[in-house]
């Protein structure tokens, strides 16, 4: 059913459908409209034989979700930004246990300094903590991928994260096909755990394992995330069966079939980039675009396949590893390890700057010359950095770097007055 | 594509009168994407929404910096931020305010748009008298589809409606209403 609903409503609605029977809720921008029509649902007998649980913080959040994961119910919470660091030792812990728990961030940046707004450094922090990790382009996507995510984390047991961007996907409002619940029904099939914590049939879960076997089990945790690469296609085939449109899959290419210049992206700004690519293709420009859907498994076969005809490569992504460069390009790096194509690096929309159709378009007409640093940051204000760089090369005390900041582009005087 | 941008304060009711007017295009089959370009909300500072609507899939995510259409809730932003920036040289801008476009200080700034296309309404005032309370967003769309004739009030009525369901709702229908009249005449 076709509606005009928030991204995060469109999102509730369709973990609803899934029949989660214990829902863990600690509220933290942008994710927390989910948690609240999730709430709301269950309060109003919507969401029948659902648990919501009011926890007293993130990694409360989790811990819940790992026992009552683990008692069999199915588990669903929500989180963003600061709260998914703070749950990060349940984070490794729902993983290393091989719970099926599904969780969507709400893409966020860390700080400090403190910002609300999006990018996506929180979830790349977790990308090593076993999980699978599964990136939406669209509303429509994050709610497709949120059915398939529970389906995908219990035929392998293993949890999964749906991350969407924060405020751009979950707190815009556009049209949703809603699935109906007899669609989702077929779909998924009722929770058949691996391992039940049982009082009338007692085990235990989390055992002490040292040397002579936490290799092995690591290479199992591995070696489920390798099968992920295959079944996560079927999954996606069998959505398109039951509820007619195409949806996840491990890779998203746009315009990209003979493509010299191929932009990887992840995440909702590749809509931005398809308008882009449009444009350059209008003017003769051999340029494609590929959106990872799947971030890990990291589809490594899949995104090769993409690269038949590339002459460079341009990871555009919203996160960095300081002191590194970006985390997707690094990955990318290994997928096309041995070939001689240039990767370039862009680090775009960090904490919430806009990423415009205008700064895509030069970037990739440079990039089309091989004319990019390999790390480059979108839009760096250089006036700003250079000024702060000389602050502190002059004085022996040159104060905080965010302060001097603002105070340079006026954003504090501005906020006295406005 | 129709991208309008929509600036007040907050407590005004920006953010959801881009979702409504987002969902009174959906009711008439159009696409339609509406977006908070979200601060750190608090009553009374400044505040933007946006909201595109086109035949087809909306597949663009930046901030509509270039508006077809401009609706400022609060007259007093004009002295603070940027509003005018980046308005088509044929876009629409309507403006909460009793008082006229000279009187706003904004004369200059507007004049190259045709006539037709600047439009003033006192739609605190038509809340407060209808609604009684000083929210004029559900208002100003009434006078958007006089002003610009892209969507229907009789879609923006259903919207108002799917929002605030009730008294309400309804108080903010006939309020939208006599807004939709008032900038018909004018």
């Amino acid at each position: 059913m076709l509606k005009q609903i928030e991204g995060s409503r469109g999102v509730a609605e369709a973990v609803a459908m899934c029949r989660p029977e214990v829902v863990c809720a600690y509220p933290i921008t942008p994710q927390t409209h989910i948690v609240e029509d999730l709430g709301a649902m269950v309060r109003a007998g919507e969401l029948k034989d659902c648990e919501f649980i009011n926890v007293e913080s993130e990694f409360a959040a989790l811990s819940v979700a790992i026992g009552s994961c683990a008692a069999g119910a199915r588990s669903y919470t929500a989180t963003a930004s600061q709260g998914l660091l703070f749950m990060a030792e349940a984070v490794y812990n729902a993983s290393g246990l091989g719970l099926p728990i599904v969780m969507t961030v709400g893409n966020r940046a860390i700080g400090a300094p403190i910002n609300i707004w999006n990018d996506q450094s929180d979830s790349m922090s977790m990308r090593d903590a076993g999980w699978i990790q599964l990136y939406a382009e669209t509303n429509q996507q994050a709610v497709d991928l949120h059915i398939q995510a529970f389906r995908i984390a219990e035929t392998l047991s293993l949890p999964v994260m749906v991350c969407m961007d924060g405020f751009i996907l979950t707190h815009a409002y556009e049209r949703i096909d809603v699935p109906a619940q007899d669609q989702v029904d077929r779909f998924l099939p009722p929770f058949e755990p691996r391992q039940v914590l049982d009082p009338a049939d007692p085990i235990t879960l989390g055992a002490m394992v040292g040397p002579e076997a936490f290799t092995e089990v690591r290479y199992l945790a591995h070696h489920k995330q390798m099968q992920a690469l295959d079944l996560i296609p079927r999954v996606a085939a069998e959505f398109t069966e039951i509820f007619g449109r195409t949806s996840g899959g491990l890779v998203c290419p746009y315009r990209n079939n003979d493509a010299e210049t191929v932009i990887v992206t992840l995440g909702s700004v590749m809509g931005t980039i398809e308008e882009v690519v449009d444009a350059m293709r209008d003017d003769g420009h051999s340029v494609g675009v590929v959106a990872l859907r799947s971030f890990r498994p990291f589809p490594h076969t899949a995104l090769r396949m993409e690269m038949k005809n590339a002459k460079r490569v341009v990871v555009l992504e919203k996160s960095l590893a300081v002191g590194m460069g970006g985390i997707v390009s690094n990955n990318v790096h290994m997928t096309l390890h041995g070939s001689s194509l240039p990767i370039y690096s862009v680090i775009a929309g960090l904490g919430g700057r806009p990423i415009t159709r205008s700064s895509l378009h030069s970037l990739f007409l440079r990039a089309m010359d091989d004319d990019l640093e390999e790390t480059e940051f979108l839009d760096l204000k250089t006036d700003i950095v250079e000024r702060e760089l000389e602050r502190e090369k002059k004085l022996t005390r040159p104060g905080s770097i965010a302060e001097n900041i603002l105070r340079d582009l006026g954003v504090v005087d501005a906020a006295k007055t406005a | 594509m129709l991208s309008v941008r929509i600036h007040g304060r907050g407590g005004q009711g920006v953010v959801s009168a881009a979702e409504m007017l987002s969902v009174a295009a959906f009711l008439e089959g159009k696409h339609a994407q509406a977006v908070p370009s979200f601060g750190s909300e608090r009553m009374g500072a400044p505040v933007v929404a946006f909201c595109r609507i086109d035949d087809k899939p909306i597949r663009l995510r930046e901030p509509v910096l270039a508006p077809d259409a401009l609706i400022v809730q609060d007259p007093t932003l004009f002295h603070a931020i940027d509003v005018l920036g980046g308005l088509a040289p044929l876009g629409f801008l309507l403006v909460n305010t009793g008082r006229n476009i000279a009187d706003l200080g904004i004369e200059k700034a507007v004049e190259h748009l045709p006539k037709k296309h600047v439009c003033t309404v006192p739609a605190t005032e038509i809340a407060m008298k209808y609604v009684k309370r000083p929210v004029p967003n559900a208002v100003l769309l009434g006078a958007l589809c006089a002003e610009t004739g892209v969507i229907g009030i009789e879609s923006v009525v259903k919207a108002i409606e799917a929002k605030f369901p009730g008294r309400l709702g309804q108080a903010n229908i006939i309020a939208a209403k006599a807004a939709y009249e008032l900038a018909a005449r004018a």
